[in-house]
């Protein structure tokens, strides 16, 4: 049987009047790239935030790692040093410098010497392509740069996940490239990767399988082949048809 | 009222009469303020009166500002803690640090200085005194015990009062500016922080709380200054702060003109050094200083 890295059973979610998610089942193998994708306010960014409890279930169950996210006497400090996290609007500390804040969970939550966190951080500024603004500050980097640095300061914790909430689309066109190519780099190196995203040129690149999610619920799933060429829902063709 | 050392705003119109803009921007009020100064020490001088009361009521300025700067960090560390408390989502955590920021606001800061001094403080000595009744049964603690029971109310000196009474009025006002300064942050920074695993006290401690600061000194500064006018409160409960040697040398000479001018002048120099500082402050960290 395949690793499932992430196990989704029955989970159900919603803010005051509004359902958001309408009972999940979803299973994300080890080593997989998962594409969500749907309409805004389907639920998608909930059911990511929920893999590492930034909210809370109100039913279901969410199994990430061997542990059980909705319990809610587990230690979720310790399963978020294992998910990385990518947001939308890149949430860079801006008092530090762009190395400062790759360093600082590392001396802090992983407690490694100083000198070590800077090397890992020197050695992840090079592989988003920025080991010449390890000194500048988050307001004079662009938006893809400032992404780059935040997805730098996720991998430095050594994550057996990534989960990234619409990371392209708070950016200006010609600078999503330079975050997907950094994007699709960590896909070929077998990270495991959850990412809510419409960029359906990255999905045909590196997605092992999508899901599309409207009104909180699992409409459909799939190969990219298969979703993008021969879609079982008319919902889903229609939803394509719109933004390919 | 034109801002010293800031240019002004105001287009210039050209030269009518050549200068006059120039002349109407000088900050005239603080240049009469200036004058005043010079009229005082003259008048401390070569007066004799004014010396008797200069030299009589210089000694409270170091009352004023020490506890001024004492009840001042205490409030800032009250201020932080229930500041924290206001954002709890505990809901008891949450609710002590609301009655106590509602009520202080609530109430006039003369009444709180009164209040703590001779209601809280007794009250608290009282409970000590309790205590050490039922440690005084206990062996281990008896020692313990008796010094409970010794101490009395009048081992709390009026400054200290005066110093805890000031800190309890001014905690909940700095309490709010934390609270404020903390929650102007983005919500995504604490997200960010706990998603890499940090806890919330760390998060709090190296992501929210150095933002904040930076965000909140300058209205933190301006409590400050008030601090040192509030602080003449004090002299109600008879601490030789400047005021109190004001009232105490026109008792004693039946002079008003000059303690209340010497007072007067005291205060505006530490009042309009410390706004200086504050507007200092304000430039420094306006343009995202780090």
């Amino acid at each position: 049987m395949e690793d499932k890295i992430i196990q989704i059973r029955g989970v159900y979610k919603s803010f005051k009047h509004v359902h958001a998610l309408n009972g999940i089942d979803l299973d994300v193998a080890r080593g997989e790239v998962l594409l969500i994708f749907g309409p805004s306010g389907g639920g998608k960014s909930t059911l990511l935030r929920c893999i590492n409890r930034l909210e809370t279930v109100d039913r279901g169950q969410i199994i990430v790692d061997g542990v059980d996210v909705t319990d809610p006497h587990v230690n979720i400090d310790k399963l978020r040093e294992e998910v990385g996290m990518v947001f939308q609007l890149f949430n860079l500390f801006p008092h530090l410098t762009a190395l400062q804040n790759i360093t600082l969970a590392q001396e802090k939550v992983r407690k490694r010497p100083r000198e070590e966190a800077a090397e890992i951080a020197m050695q992840l500024l090079h592989r988003v392509g920025l080991p010449d603004k390890a000194n500048a500050y988050p307001d004079q980097l662009s938006g893809g740069q400032k992404q780059r640095v935040a997805i730098a300061r996720a991998l430095a914790m050594n994550p057996a996940i990534m989960l990234f909430d619409e990371p392209t689309s708070a950016l200006d066109p010609e600078m999503i490239k330079e975050v997907l190519d950094v994007m699709l780099d960590l896909a070929r190196e077998g990270m495991t990767m959850v990412v809510v995203s419409h960029e359906m040129g990255f999905a045909r690149a590196a997605a092992d399988r999508m899901v599309f999610l409207e009104g909180g619920r699992l409409i459909e799933e799939g190969p990219p082949e298969q979703i993008f060429t021969e879609p079982k829902e008319e919902r889903t063709k229609r939803f394509l048809s719109h933004i390919l | 009222m034109p801002e010293p050392g800031l240019p002004s705003t105001k287009r210039k119109e050209p030269g009518i009469v050549p200068g006059t803009t120039k002349l109407k921007d000088l900050p005239w009020w603080a240049l009469f303020l200036l004058l005043l100064g010079v009229a005082l020490v003259y008048a401390i001088l070569t007066k004799p009166t004014y010396q008797t009361a200069f030299l009589f009521i210089v000694p409270g300025l170091q009352v004023t500002i020490s506890v001024s700067v004492i009840a001042f960090a205490i409030s800032l560390v009250i201020g932080l803690i229930f500041g924290l408390g206001r954002i709890s989502n505990n809901p008891i955590i949450y609710n002590i640090a609301t009655f106590y920021v509602e009520v202080v606001r609530g109430i006039p800061m003369i009444v709180i200085i009164i209040y703590v001094a001779y209601v809280l403080v007794p009250l608290v000595v009282d409970g000590i005194n309790n205590l050490g009744q039922s440690l005084i049964g206990i062996p281990l603690l008896a020692s313990l015990g008796r010094a409970f029971i010794s101490l009395h109310i009048t081992n709390i000196s009026p400054m200290a009062r005066a110093v805890i009474g000031l800190a309890f009025g001014y905690g909940a006002y700095e309490a709010e500016i934390f609270r404020a300064g903390i929650q102007s942050i983005e919500r995504g920074q604490m997200e960010a922080a706990r998603s890499l695993g940090m806890t919330y006290v760390q998060a709090m401690r190296y992501v929210i709380l150095p933002q904040a600061i930076r965000i909140i000194l300058p209205p933190l500064g301006n409590d400050f200054i008030a601090m040192i006018k509030d602080s003449s409160l004090i002299s109600v409960l008879a601490v030789r702060d400047l005021t109190q040697l004001g009232k105490l040398h026109r008792s004693q000479t039946f002079r008003t003109f000059e303690p209340w001018n010497t007072v007067t002048y005291l205060y505006l120099s530490m009042t309009l050094l410390g706004s200086l500082g504050v507007k200092w402050l304000e430039r420094k960290f306006k343009t995202g200083g780090r």
